[in-house]
């Protein structure tokens, strides 16, 4: 059971930690004033990583070996040249550059992999590194597949790959999901690739495109590590469970309240449990009536609890990122936060929440320490 | 020299304050005809600040801007714009909010 969280935020990386069943607390912060995208702890070596974005000075990536008291800025994902005369265009015909926007998914590799780091990027590169971050390459298999001409950008102006899945009884085995471009699956340690997935309806497409399974927008992409052939999606007008190891999906049908949202997280055990937070829809991207709430199944998604207690229920705006929900390793805690720096802990599963911190800066991410 | 100022008749190259918070660089004279080749020499000096002002193909990036002397270089692409012995290249940022 984890008792530390660590929140990447719009002006900085907060560590919070448990006081005391039910009290957390604000702890050290790094890099305050700075736009720290993601973080991740790895539980292989007990390295933290920070990604940061200084807009003016570009994405940098840091490397802390003492838990978050000095840090390291290491390398960075690095696209190469354009070939001669290319211009790259997304399916609407707008330009994409083969440049690093930001970094959007960083996971380590398994424990028999040590140092080796992914990392998803706008605008669509997935990067590999072998050196806990000091150099990378880009994956070529996936950045050079014809299919690739298919994404575009969501919310962002360029597609970007935000989830990615290591299988946990197939080391060469990957899986990353785009917004927008569906998911995508590596058998060799990503020299080779294939779009995967179906049963998605993209509602936002022209009916004849709708099931394309590379227009996808899926928002978040998690598998259940004890039983990694059991997958949740939270897609942009759906949410989807797999249980054939991303083969097929299966629409979960209407959810109470809503099925719009970005986050999603998979209980590390149960194959049945997870957790999303819904937001009312598209269009309107704020709790549904202003109450904060998440959602639960715990049979695979035939029902959902809508789970409330402990959190806002009138005049709350909060919306919650996609990397901004997670699990810890017992599946009893998990940790929220919004993007108006709200922060929410449970430690029951999802049955009572507590309020950590309400005035946070827009929480971008948020991930247990192991 | 008596009776005169020790001046050093080499270009100088002054990088924003806001990127001192991140990557040590203080002033520094370099040798250079041109703001690119001051850039390069200075960039030698502080290796990490380079990918802090160049994105990874070299280019200035988007929101930075070079002066020479207090000019906006006129050649933003390449910085090829000359620069004399005792001259000024100063690395800025574009104002922005949040």
């Amino acid at each position: 059971m984890s008792d530390l969280l660590l929140v990447s935020t719009r002006k900085g990386l907060f560590s919070i930690r448990r006081a005391k069943a039910g009290r957390w607390q604000v702890g050290a912060v790094s890099f305050l004033g700075d736009n720290v995208t993601l973080a991740l702890p790895d539980a292989r070596d007990g390295a933290w990583y920070a990604a940061l974005d200084h807009g003016h000075f570009g994405v940098k990536l840091h490397r802390s070996e003492d838990r978050g008291a000095r840090w390291e800025e290491v390398g960075v994902p690095q696209y190469p040249e354009p070939p001669a005369g290319h211009v790259e265009k997304d399916l609407f015909g707008r330009e994409i550059p083969w440049k690093l926007v930001r970094v959007w998914a960083l996971e380590p590799g398994l424990a028999s992999q040590p140092g080796l780091l992914w990392a998803g990027t706008l605008p669509g590169g997935l990067f590999r590194s072998g050196d806990r971050g000091a150099t990378w390459e880009l994956v070529r298999g996936l950045w050079d597949h014809p299919d690739r001409q298919a994404w575009m950008g969501g919310g962002a102006d360029y597609p970007g790959i935000h989830s990615v899945c290591v299988h946990p009884d197939h080391p060469r085995r990957i899986t990353v999901a785009v917004s927008t471009g569906g998911t995508w699956r590596s058998e060799d340690l990503g020299a080779t690739w294939a779009v995967r997935g179906q049963g998605m309806h993209a509602a936002y497409m022209p009916p004849e495109r709708a099931g394309d399974p590379r227009v996808q927008d899926v928002h978040r992409l998690v598998q259940c590590p004890a039983r990694p052939e059991v997958a949740w999606i939270q897609h942009h007008n759906a949410m989807y469970r797999s249980v054939d190891d991303g083969l097929t999906w299966t629409d979960l049908g209407k959810p109470p309240l809503t099925g719009f949202g970005f986050a999603v997280a998979a209980h590390p055990a149960d194959p049945g449990t997870a957790w999303f937070v819904p937001g009312d829809k598209d269009e309107r991207r704020i709790p549904l009536g202003g109450k904060v709430v998440v959602l639960r199944t715990r049979d695979g998604g035939k029902s959902f609890v809508v789970l409330a207690r402990g959190l806002p229920q009138k005049h709350a705006y909060d919306l919650v990122f996609r990397h901004a929900l997670d699990v810890d390793g017992s599946g009893e805690r998990l940790a929220f936060g919004s993007t108006t720096g709200s922060l929410w802990a449970t430690e029951n599963a999802g049955d009572d929440w507590i309020t950590v911190a309400e005035h946070l800066p827009p929480v971008y991410a948020v991930r247990w320490v192991p | 020299m008596e009776g005169g100022h020790n001046v050093c008749l080499m270009p100088r190259v002054v990088f924003t304050a806001n990127l001192q918070r991140h990557v040590p660089c203080p002033p520094c004279q370099v040798a250079g005809r041109t703001a690119r080749e001051a850039l390069d020499q200075a960039f030698a000096l502080y290796p990490r600040v380079r990918g802090y002002v160049l994105d990874e193909h070299g280019v200035l990036r988007k929101h930075m801007a070079v002066f020479v002397n207090g000019r906006p270089a006129a050649d933003r692409a390449g910085l090829g714009d000359p620069v004399q012995d005792a001259d000024e290249v100063v690395v800025m940022q574009a104002l922005s909010g949040g």
